[in-house]
């Protein structure tokens, strides 16, 4: 039974393997009734319409069907029940699971207890490995993944998209650059995590002195309750917004990215820039999710 | 625990037990806590803190009388007291010595200290980490704990 609980448990060739199966999907070649007859359960302890849309789409384009928690309020979870005795129960009514919920690790619990397979889709301040699959689906669409120049803009310490897409491009041999302001820099434990395999991580105050040499740039959101004074949250975001301008130098390659949603770190003028692949980078979550259950499914 | 002659000894010797002996300086009633020793016990204990040792400079030495220590005790004590060495006494002889061994697994002894874990949640699991050479990694969250170890046994 194939779970996928953890980007840093999958390897290099089960990611090319996922993105390869993702692209052909895209170009359309895929079997509308592969997963016919076969049920997946959508479990959303939080709310997450995006998320939950997008494999729900996924699996319905692949021929399956999809059953679903409904709202936690109305459900035995309010009773008190365990997520280890809902998923041991939802295990025996579906042939898969995609879990989604506030506490981190809840997805590794779940494969533990559930007799099917299980989809981590966001643990709390956790894991997200559909999230980062697709990340790395954009880039490639626009470039090979090996040895290019990845950029983090924002808040780096909280934000999980970023850390897991790190890891994930570190099987690539990606030089990592920073650009955070203080104190929302990455985790130590993470650049230690990236250093020891061998992963440059170069470190920038402004995002001015590095753009021109980068071949991705993926922004996170600052998120004003990370500040206690409004006014200093607003002076630094601002450092550390992207607009038209602070993009005039970049490559010809060069690729936008942000996981959305977006508050105001991206000019609304930069969407119009061939650049910005943040809403494409959204579209992509439909293939990338029908390539993750063929994967557990098939 | 060799002293100069005039000290005497510390704590005296046992006769059936176990001799838990260098442990880093301090950490001695760590070690009880981990072997579940909290509180009122009926086992006879002795512990001797900050001791002067050749070897170590200080060290604390713990002795239970009348318990022989299971092997996967002996390797939780590898959590706080890594250097220390174990001896199993029978009738004021060393039986046998047992030298400590890391798990690559500590399930059930120490507490994640991610609020935020699953394994803090009333959930029907045992806590467990996976011991890596910078610390200890919760099997759940993935939160790496470093240092103080001590102070999140359960």
């Amino acid at each position: 039974m194939h779970h996928i609980i953890s980007i840093k448990e999958i390897t290099r060739e089960e990611i090319d393997e996922i993105l390869d199966r993702a692209s052909a999907i895209d170009q359309g070649a895929f079997d509308p009734d592969a997963l016919k007859r076969k049920i997946l359960a959508i479990l959303f302890f939080e709310p997450s319409t995006r998320t939950q849309m997008s494999f729900a789409s996924a699996m319905l384009r692949l021929g399956g069907k999809v059953i679903n928690l409904g709202s936690v309020e109305t459900s035995s979870i309010v009773k008190g029940e365990t997520l280890a005795d809902t998923i041991s129960v939802v295990s025996g009514y579906a042939d898969a699971i995609v879990l989604r919920h506030p506490k981190e690790g809840a997805a590794r619990l779940a494969s533990e207890f559930s007799t099917v397979p299980v989809i981590n889709a966001g643990d709390g301040a956790g894991q997200h490995p559909s999230q980062t699959l697709l990340d790395l689906f954009t880039i490639r669409q626009s470039m090979p993944l090996d040895g290019i120049d990845v950029g983090f803009l924002g808040d780096l310490r909280y934000g999980r998209t970023a850390h897991s897409l790190a890891v994930a491009l570190s099987r690539y041999g990606v030089r990592i650059h920073t650009i955070t302001p203080k104190g929302l820099e990455l985790p130590p434990s993470l650049t230690d995590d990236l250093l020891d395999g061998g992963t440059e991580i170069v470190v920038h105050e402004h995002l001015e002195d590095i753009i021109s040499e980068l071949d991705v740039l993926y922004v996170t959101r600052i998120q004003r309750e990370r500040f206690p004074d409004p006014g200093a949250y607003a002076s630094i975001a601002s450092g550390y917004r992207v607009t038209p301008e602070v993009l005039t130098d970049v490559s010809d390659r060069f690729i936008l990215m942000h996981p959305l949603p977006r508050v105001d770190e991206i000019d609304t003028r930069v969407d119009a820039l061939s650049c910005a692949r943040y809403f494409q980078q959204a579209r992509n979550g439909v293939p990338v999710r029908m390539a993750m259950l063929q994967k557990v499914l098939s | 625990m060799k002293g100069k002659p005039e000290d005497g000894l510390l704590i005296s010797p046992i006769r059936n037990g176990t001799v838990i002996d260098h442990i880093d300086a301090g950490e001695g009633l760590s070690v009880l806590r981990i072997l579940g020793i909290i509180g009122r016990t009926t086992e006879a204990l002795s512990v001797a803190t900050n001791v002067e040792s050749r070897q170590m400079g200080r060290k604390d030495i713990v002795k239970i009388e009348n318990r022989e220590l299971l092997k996967e005790e002996v390797d939780r004590i590898s959590l706080i007291a890594p250097k220390a060495s174990i001896n199993i006494i029978r009738n004021f002889h060393v039986e046998r010595k047992i030298g400590v061994e890391i798990p690559s697994e500590v399930i059930g002894v120490i507490r994640c200290p991610n609020p935020g874990c699953i394994s803090n949640a009333n959930e029907p699991i045992d806590s467990s980490f996976a011991c890596q050479p910078r610390g200890y990694r919760c099997r759940y969250c993935e939160t790496l704990i470093t240092r103080d170890i001590a102070s999140y046994i359960i």
